[in-house]
């Protein structure tokens, strides 16, 4: 169970593709003008990204290892092209509002990389959640920015007018730039803040047990929570 | 006609730029625009298999998939055709000119999941797009606008990539915060740039 925790975790925050590895950017910056727009592009993406990750998985042992590349892109295009129809028949509004990034999800090199790092190597169910924990990672971080983008861009939230007050540089291109820059550099302050009173606190557990190695008051700590 | 080649040449390289507006290719933007050189080399790559993807797809597109009413299997296509030529090219430049390969080599296999290649491919048979490039109506698109688009959306993703690679130069050397160092001041430094082509969206 631990195992597929830390997966999840992974994939969700410390590995998070967009403010992280700074992965799949061209439809992070496109489709955060509005909050539904990124809710919409991170969900798409998970499904594909659940969907080719199962099936490559379940086809690790077949697929020979000289010609995986082509054969994960032909499983990634399939799934992106049942996607594209489903949209087009049951969600036509995001199906258009998504325009031409609705095909390059294709090139989306966050599918490609977790095809090729994990799912190419581990069983159904790791990869599963693996493509479920990136993916809904994908998508926290898109309606974070499309939140923020809307809000001061067009003073909606989520499609309902909050204030007259507009800012039209963030919902110009500029403003894509500039939003996504803050929120990796306040993602990397927080992160850097946290690993460093883990680290401090995983100090402070060695150093205690060394002057006094009976009671071990770590390990209780540990039981009590 | 002319017209319309101009507006097709200033649409691809200034008002609908690939990077700074269309948001298209922004992993080697980030990722390869360390130095000037690089810059130029990937700009050229990409520019290059562009046009000869665009060469294939276009009419491919209109000529087998159209006429056989399988439209819906133009990702699987398309991204088949462009990985097929990037490896093509990669061979070819390999055995006409070592040195060449040397300095474009690492970045061919990187341009098959380029986002912008398999944009101008889907851009072009689009039928939301005519009226950007100035076209009354989408059956006015042809080959030959098809190819010039091509050619010039990839100058124009040059454009940005030798401007982006130029400044980033000059960031290495100044002292910012450590939080911002990377990505973020690239970011903040596009959206300047960016700011500066908005210009060309007013005209």
């Amino acid at each position: 169970m631990n195992k597929y925790v830390k997966t999840a975790v992974d994939g969700l925050i410390t590995n998070n593709a967009t403010f992280k590895l700074v992965l799949g950017t061209c439809a992070t910056l496109a489709l955060t003008t509005s909050a539904i727009n990124g809710v919409g592009m991170g969900l798409s993406v998970t499904a594909v990204l659940l969907l080719s990750n199962v099936v490559i998985s379940l086809l690790r042992k077949v697929i020979p290892n000289t010609v995986r590349i082509p054969a994960f892109i032909v499983i990634i295009a399939t799934m992106v092209t049942i996607l594209r129809m489903a949209l087009d028949k049951f969600l036509p509004d995001l199906y258009d509002s998504m325009g031409v990034f609705l095909p390059l999800i294709v090139v989306n090199c966050i599918i490609l990389g977790r095809a090729e790092a994990f799912a190419s190597k581990q069983p159904v169910l790791d990869s599963a959640i693996d493509g479920v924990a990136t993916g809904l990672g994908f998508t926290a971080a898109l309606t974070i920015m499309g939140v923020i983008r809307e809000l001061l861009g067009s003073g909606s939230f989520f499609g309902i007018q909050l204030w007259d007050f507009k800012i039209g540089f963030f919902t110009s291109s500029a403003g894509a730039f500039f939003v996504y820059g803050m929120c990796i550099a306040l993602f990397t302050l927080i992160s850097n803040r946290v690993e460093y009173a883990h680290r401090a606190r995983k100090a402070r557990e060695l150093r205690v047990p060394a002057e006094g190695p009976l009671d071990a008051p770590g390990i209780s700590a540990k039981e009590e929570a | 006609m002319l017209g319309t080649i101009i507006t097709i040449i200033v649409a691809a390289l200034f008002s609908q730029n690939f990077i700074l507006v269309k948001f298209l290719g922004i992993c080697p933007f980030l990722g390869v625009s360390k130095k000037t050189s690089s810059s130029v080399s990937m700009g050229i790559a990409v520019t290059l298999v562009m046009v000869l993807a665009t060469l294939v797809t276009y009419p491919l597109y209109e000529y087998i998939l159209v006429p056989l009413k399988i439209e819906y299997l133009e990702i699987i296509f398309f991204i088949f055709i462009i990985a097929a030529l990037v490896q093509m090219l990669e061979k070819i430049i390999e055995k006409l000119s070592p040195s060449l390969y040397q300095t474009m080599g690492i970045y061919l296999p990187l341009i098959t999941t380029n986002c912008a290649i398999l944009g101008v491919a889907e851009l072009v048979i689009g039928s939301g797009f005519y009226a950007d490039i100035g076209l009354a109506a989408a059956a006015d698109m042809n080959l030959w606008f098809a190819l010039l688009y091509a050619l010039f959306a990839g100058l124009g993703f040059t454009l940005a990539m030798v401007l982006m690679g130029g400044m980033r130069e000059r960031i290495e050397k100044l002292p910012i915060a450590k939080c911002m160092k990377g990505f973020p001041i690239t970011m903040v430094a596009a959206c300047f740039m960016a700011m500066a082509f908005y210009v060309f969206t007013l005209i």
